[in-house]
């Protein structure tokens, strides 16, 4: 345990006050996540060990798709298999660190993988400190049913991510969005679940009627979203482990929507309109007690908690443009925290809580930006014709969206992009997709 | 055995014929006049479908000769003078006919972020709805709604087709009780 510890906390001491130190090169093992040019972190991983006969067809995929976790990030860069000295074939053997620096593969993930032929899969692993020829951490094992498979993988990757990064993964996470087929001008869509790397999609409503912006609870177990199922736009919070939905007690025959959790799970805030006027409410999920937010004659829509639950960020239309707002959530004055060009919208505070991310719209092209929650060092991660809504990863350090493009063929993705601008990223759907939320870590 | 594709067929040709003729009941999506009270649109007004566009009772002459919905400019929901003498004539009808209801649908261009545009639209909505009542429209008769960006009549992503989208359609039914 001593040494694990000296391993881990040892760099972040070390690295500490640097501007930009890309990728400590020297000492252990680290990766400092900052917003200076990263060079890739060369890895190795040979395919995983199979101990038993069965275990042969996982071992392989599973090594696979932790390899496509860690490229995926950008940070890292993977040596290529043929170009590996030394094979693996036993999972408890000496490493042979001179092969692994011959091919200057700086960290080495070994592993194995076992079948206990009732279903379930075992997938054991170390990380390795090739140049320091030491083990990163200890080793770990997981287990989960032989078609959890892939969470077995990004469960490792996101340990190797965490122990090289010293931040939080977010590999073994799931997305809840929309996902869409036809034309724009009849446009069918679906709430869909799906691991953050566009595996596994499972349908969660029909397509009977339009659904939009579908929002995770903080520990992943339902999800609040709107449907037109009534006629009018209403909001519906749905259990996912049953796939069961009941609308919630909002005021019969009026508008609700763009629902979103509180932290701890057992309140939403949302936007009800009368009239011309929207405004935001809170509501109690338990007793449907709501209470109204703002109350002002413009649009207040888009409202989301701070993690710590005392604030909340929104969009306005107060000023005569859409703009954020940031106001205690017992009340009071709302302050605005947007004042570059062009209009805001869709703010979502980072988990962290040092950030809030934002649609930006600005000269006929769309943004995601993310400020400081004080609305200062704007940054704009993306353009395009049209690039909505973020949701955070759970470690707050990778933004997806959804990106239409412009014309009568126009369809929607996701993307991902780092917070520091790099790494965007296009996520493999089988159809199209809209409306992402990014669930925790699993 | 060979008559299942043949019905299916024709499912489907329903289907299409009622997706792509979106001037015949405004917006031409049926989900937009489920509300409880104001029967389906689509099932009342069957009698009317034949009726041609000149007889002043028909739902045709709304859509087409007064015209069912007005426009509006970017990001506004105030209502231009043709607009407004669009809504005259549209209130002129409804309190002419008096069993009929009116759905008023709020839309957006795609030129805005979902749940903006669906408040924005909800404005436009609002808008048409405030001013037939004060030509006289009993307010009960009216309801509104917004689809946000989620219908729009035109795909393509220009001035020509946006103009189109940023309207509200004023869809007419038969009153279940009035």
């Amino acid at each position: 345990m001593t040494r694990l510890l000296a391993l881990i906390l040892a760099p972040a001491l070390a690295v500490a006050g640097l501007a930009a130190p890309a990728l400590a090169q020297d000492g252990p093992l680290r990766i400092e996540i900052t917003e200076g040019v990263v060079e890739p972190l060369p890895y190795a991983v040979p395919d995983f060990v199979a101990e038993t006969g069965d275990a042969a067809q996982y071992a392989q995929q599973i090594s696979r798709v932790i390899a496509d976790d860690l490229t995926g990030t950008g940070l890292f860069r993977e040596i290529p298999r043929d170009a590996h000295i030394s094979r693996v074939s036993n999972f408890s053997s000496p490493i042979q660190f001179s092969d692994w620096k011959a091919i200057n593969a700086q960290a080495l993930i070994t592993g194995a993988v076992s079948s206990d032929g009732a279903g379930k899969l075992t997938a054991k692993f170390r990380v390795w400190d090739v140049f320091a020829g030491t083990e990163l951490g200890q080793g770990m094992q997981f287990s989960a049913t032989a078609d959890g498979w892939r969470r077995l993988a990004h469960k490792v990757a996101d340990q190797v991510y965490s122990r090289i990064t010293g931040e939080g993964g977010y590999f073994d996470s799931r997305v809840v969005f929309v996902s869409e087929t036809g034309p724009k001008d009849e446009r069918a869509k679906r709430l869909a679940v799906m691991d953050y790397d566009g595996a596994n999609v499972q349908f969660l409503t029909s397509s009977n009627s339009i659904v939009i912006a579908p929002r995770f609870s903080p520990n992943g177990s339902r999800v609040l979203y709107t449907s037109y199922e009534t006629g009018e736009p209403r909001i519906h919070v749905l259990d996912v482990g049953s796939v069961q939905s009941r609308m919630l007690p909002t005021t019969d025959g009026v508008m609700s929507f763009a629902p979103r959790f509180s932290p701890d799970g057992s309140q939403l805030l949302y936007s009800m309109t009368r009239g011309s006027n929207t405004d935001i409410y809170a509501m109690d999920i338990n007793s449907g007690q709501t209470r109204q937010l703002t109350t002002a004659p413009s649009i207040e829509t888009g409202a989301s908690f701070s993690p710590d639950g005392s604030k909340i960020v929104f969009e306005s239309d107060r000023s005569g443009s859409q703009q954020l707002y940031v106001m205690p959530v017992g009340g009071g004055e709302p302050t605005r925290i947007s004042f570059g060009q062009g209009r805001y919208g869709t703010p979502v505070w980072s988990p962290r809580g040092d950030l809030i991310a934002f649609t930006k719209q600005n000269a006929g092209r769309f943004h995601i930006g993310v400020m400081r929650t004080d609305g200062s060092e704007e940054r704009l991660l993306t353009a395009s014709f049209l690039d909505e809504g973020p949701t955070w990863a759970p470690n707050g350090r990778v933004l997806m969206f959804a990106r239409e493009t412009q014309g009568a063929t126009g369809s929607s993705s996701l993307y991902t992009v780092d917070v520091s601008g790099r790494n965007l990223k296009r996520v493999r759907t089988p159809d199209g997709a809209s409306d992402p939320s990014w669930g925790p870590l699993q | 055995m060979t008559y299942l594709p043949k019905v299916l067929m024709l499912v489907a040709g329903l289907g299409l014929a009622a997706c792509t003729n979106p001037d015949r009941f405004g917006a031409g999506d049926g989900t937009g006049a489920g509300g409880a009270g104001y029967g389906n649109g689509s099932g009342v007004n069957g009698g009317y479908l034949d009726g041609s566009a000149s007889d002043p009772r028909s739902p045709a002459y709304f859509n087409q000769a007064i015209g069912d919905r007005v426009l509006f400019a970017v990001d506004q929901s105030t209502l231009s003078a043709d607009a407004q003498a669009t809504l005259d004539a549209q209130a002129q009808w409804l309190m002419t006919n008096s069993d009929y209801l009116a759905v008023i649908e709020g839309h957006a261009d795609e030129q805005g972020t979902r749940e903006y545009n669906i408040a924005l639209g909800a404005r436009r909505a609002n808008a048409v709805m405030e001013y037939l009542i004060s030509k006289g429209v009993a307010s009960g008769r009216l309801r509104q709604i917004s689809y946000g960006k989620e219908r729009p009549v035109e795909v393509c992503s220009q001035e020509a087709c946006y103009a189109k989208n940023r309207r509200a359609v004023t869809v007419i039914s038969m009153g279940m009780t009035s």
